[in-house]
């Protein structure tokens, strides 16, 4: 290949990735531009220009109106994240340094509770709750969050424990440490990234979960994806307001995203069980 | 050592979470299968203690072949649609943006960061921006005339066109030559193997499926007068959400896959005199050919469980892009119709299933063996 051949080979492909660039980027600058209308000036045809004098008052109404359910989206997201990653490191622990009989058959089991359609267990779900008076409020959905996120936090600890040599807790073990001990003085130690990458997802998939959202809460407990949901699919929507609300609704993950991007991955390769 | 004591310490530190699994999972998953067997809906619906009677597989028969369930067989062919557009827009993109930024670029960080943002965003709030830019006098459609280009006449979301009809009568034929393919493939792979015997009873069965299909399998009836069923051009404008939402995935899966291709096979491969395109064709396609399945599966689950992002596009009620997530959705909790609720979830899950248990035990099964 001559040297001129190649630099056009290298021309075209910035301009591939810029163009790919350009149009990943269009949507995110249209919801922008909109919220940033005042509702009169949004019109179809010049849906595409940037507005001339800067309008941010549907963000203070988005935030007005969407506050309580952005509570309810932290605190259902929060709660949940610590309860199912402190029970994920348990059990990865177990799964990785302390097998039982029957545990490489028991693994799978648990694994595939993350692939199933959620459907296949709503109708007993619903029941149960409403038999326990959990149906409606946060906790039911705290408890049904905590439990379904068992087996990726259970997963990523697994996989991520494996790599800790077993010498090194065999020589704990002659200093005389048992299971907790060698959990609180090597693997706690070591878990630091585990924890984080397990944080992280947890916290971004239960931000952004809607079907049990939809179906197990009331009003007064509803997160931020439902209000989204019923506010863009009402009739005659004033775009100004459900883009403002994307942008509450998506900044919380978007900034774990920016900041601890390369965790956000791990996670995602992890939950094709490739990480 | 691992004293017994300490051991069953461990067990019991993990039988909290098995039990609440297996009463969440597996106990709801046959609680589910109960229902889907049974007459739960209607008045008692909502009854704590409702009247329930067992009555087989009849919710089942009605979803595929009851005429008052034609909504349910065209979700089956919007889901079906959907899965397979979906999941190619997603391996295409992702396989062209991998290898474009696997040529050692300047700024491949930005492009990366770029190219898989939207995956930090939920599909609620992914269909809602697409809502707005999939309107049919907006968004997308007025961007030619940016460029002085006429704008898209296109209804997106709103479209109710469909293309290529044909007649759920026919499902025992198509199923036969679908089968009749699969066998003369199988044959035609083991032929070229060299299993003779194999191959040879893979064509046989492959003649009887072709068989089948135009004999016993028109006398099938299926419904007692032609549905019609066809592609939905209104599921386009979820694809494209979807790809746009979920093309960063697969460019991470492959990017990391071509990163892990050793140095040494590319450079004995160029030692040997291989152009660009050889190389990828033949060295380095073939390394990703694992990842790219199981970014089929992963990405086939995801769309056959599609619901949040039709959900906010086009809204739970519109029949032209629905799926059987969100009929299940609508007929176990607005219908109150539990029982066929159930069913469809059932079928759901077993088209899941399908796809992902394998893929799991042997995903599993191979890193045990490294």
């Amino acid at each position: 290949m001559s040297a001129r051949k190649v630099r056009w080979t290298r021309v075209w492909i910035y301009v591939v990735l810029v163009l790919a660039a350009v149009l990943y980027l269009l949507p995110l600058y249209m919801t922008v531009a909109t919220s940033l209308k005042a509702p009169a000036d949004i019109r179809l045809d010049t849906a595409w220009e940037f507005p001339r004098a800067l309008h941010w008052d549907s963000y203070r109404t988005a935030w007005q109106q969407f506050s309580p359910q952005l509570r309810n989206s932290f605190v259902l997201a929060i709660t949940a994240t610590v309860l199912s990653t402190v029970m994920g490191s348990m059990n990865g622990y177990v799964f990785s340094k302390w097998r039982f009989r029957g545990s490489e058959i028991i693994f799978p089991l648990v694994l595939f509770g993350m692939f199933i359609p959620y459907q296949s267990i709503l109708i007993p779900l619903f029941q149960f709750l409403r038999s326990t008076g959990l149906y409606g409020g946060l906790p039911g959905l705290i408890l049904v969050h905590v439990v379904y996120g068992l087996p990726i936090t259970t997963l990523i600890f697994r996989n991520f424990y494996a790599q800790i040599p077993d010498d090194l807790l065999e020589s704990a073990t002659l200093d005389g440490a048992g299971f907790f001990g060698i959990y609180g003085r090597i693997v706690l130690p070591l878990s630091v990234p585990g924890f984080v990458v397990t944080v992280i997802w947890q916290f971004t998939q239960i931000w952004n979960e809607f079907l049990w959202a939809v179906t197990l809460t009331r009003p007064a407990a509803q997160p931020i994806t439902v209000a989204l949901a019923n506010l863009a699919g009402g009739q005659a929507v004033q775009w100004n307001l459900p883009m403002a609300g994307s942008i509450l609704a998506a900044i919380p993950t978007v900034l774990i995203y920016i900041f601890l991007g390369r965790y956000f991955i791990r996670g995602l390769l992890a939950g094709s069980l490739k990480g | 050592m691992k004293s017994r004591q300490e051991r069953l310490i461990a067990l019991a530190m993990v039988a909290p979470s098995l039990v609440l699994l297996a009463i969440f999972v597996y106990g709801f998953i046959g609680q589910t299968i109960y229902v889907s067997m049974s007459d739960w809906g209607r008045g008692a619906a909502l009854a704590l203690d409702p009247d329930i009677s067992f009555i087989g597989l009849d919710n089942f028969k009605d979803l595929f072949t009851g005429f008052l369930d034609v909504r349910f067989r065209q979700d089956m062919v919007n889901m079906v649609a959907l899965s397979i557009l979906f999941v190619g827009g997603c391996l295409v993109v992702g396989l062209v943006l991998a290898t474009l930024l696997d040529q050692g670029v300047r700024g491949e960080g930005f492009f990366r960061t770029v190219f898989l943002f939207p995956m930090s965003l939920s599909f609620i709030v992914t269909g809602t921006i697409w809502r707005w830019m999939l309107q049919p006098r907006g968004g997308i459609n007025v961007l030619p005339t940016l460029v002085g280009l006429p704008r898209i006449e296109f209804a997106w979301l709103t479209s109710r066109e469909q293309i290529g009809r044909w007649n759920w009568q026919d499902v025992p034929t198509l199923l036969g030559l679908l089968l009749a393919v699969v066998f003369f493939v199988l044959a035609a792979r083991w032929w070229l193997a060299g299993a003779r015997r194999r191959a040879a009873a893979g064509g046989v069965l492959a003649a009887a499926a072709l068989v089948w299909a135009f004999t016993a399998a028109t006398k099938i009836e299926v419904l007692p007068f032609p549905e019609y069923h066809g592609f939905n051009l209104a599921l386009i404008g979820i694809v494209l959400a979807g790809v746009w939402q979920m093309s960063g995935y697969t460019m991470a899966l492959f990017l990391a896959g071509l990163r892990g291709i050793p140095d040494e096979v590319r450079e004995a491969a160029r030692v040997d005199g291989a152009s660009w395109w050889q190389l990828y064709r033949h060295v380095e396609l073939p390394l990703l050919k694992p990842i790219i399945w199981s970014a089929v599966i992963i990405l086939g689950h995801i769309a056959l469980k599609a619901f949040d992002l039709i959900f906010v596009m086009a809204g739970p009620d519109n029949a032209a892009t629905s799926v059987p997530a969100i009929s299940m959705y609508l007929t176990a909790f607005r219908g109150n119709q539990f029982a066929k609720g159930a069913a469809i979830a059932v079928v759901l899950l077993t088209l899941v299933s399908v796809l992902i248990v394998p893929y799991l035990v042997s995903t599993l099964r191979s890193r045990e063996e490294n």
